[in-house]
């Protein structure tokens, strides 16, 4: 029997089907990872732009919008980076 | 099960109620190892190991975000000013610092509640 391909006993995969998994991986975390920060920025910036719903979003609601998602990822890259700095003290701290 | 002194594992547990349900470690860069298992190729399982870790670290920057942006973003600018970014920097410092004094506080109790026994 052939145990070169496929899943044999042992579990070593072929490396194409290994890099098509980790790419997969890789593809639907990122995925998340943009969902969240979507759903993130819609309930803050609803909750800054819009203070009485009207008809339609009107022009100053829609650059408000615009403007708090900027700047709503100028905040997460900025926590990003400082919370990036604070784990790599800590652990050289600890080490 | 309180023990004497807790196993590493456990302390990093203690930063979870501040930073999520499914967050393993928050400082403490300790992470468990996949359990072993043969069915698992292991560089896969290492990869897996690596993302999850990866993952896990994003949450706490949305996390951290949502945080610092409701105490510091005011009315959204065309910048970010310099006082919102110290703001902010100070935000994220000052959450971590908390979450750490409150697992060493908290450490502390359980192991004084164990003493008394």
């Amino acid at each position: 029997m052939d145990f070169s391909s496929g899943l044999p006993p042992g579990g070593k995969m072929d490396s194409a089907s290994k890099e098509q998994l980790m790419s997969q991986v890789k593809q639907q975390i990122a995925l998340a990872n943009a969902q969240e920060l979507l759903q993130k920025m819609s309930e803050k910036c609803y909750k800054k732009c819009i203070s009485k719903p009207g008809t339609t979003l009107d022009n100053s609601e829609q650059k408000c919008i615009a403007m708090c998602m900027d700047r709503y990822m100028d905040t997460w890259n900025l926590v990003s980076r400082v919370y990036g700095q604070r784990l790599q003290r800590e652990s050289s701290r600890m080490s | 099960m309180v023990t004497l002194s807790l196993p590493l594992q456990a302390q990093t547990q203690l930063f979870e109620p501040f930073f999520g349900k499914k967050s393993q470690a928050i400082i403490i860069m300790s992470f468990d190892p996949l359990p072993k298992q043969d069915e698992v190729d292991p560089e896969v399982a290492s990869f897996i190991q690596m993302e999850s870790q990866k993952a896990e670290l994003q949450a706490q920057v949305h996390k951290l975000a949502d945080v610092c942006w409701e105490q510091c973003v005011d009315r959204p600018r065309d910048k970010l000013d310099s006082r919102t970014e110290t703001c902010v920097s100070n935000c994220v410092e000052r959450f971590i610092d908390t979450s750490l004094t409150i697992a060493t506080r908290f450490q502390k109790i359980l192991q004084g509640a164990a003493g008394g026994m």
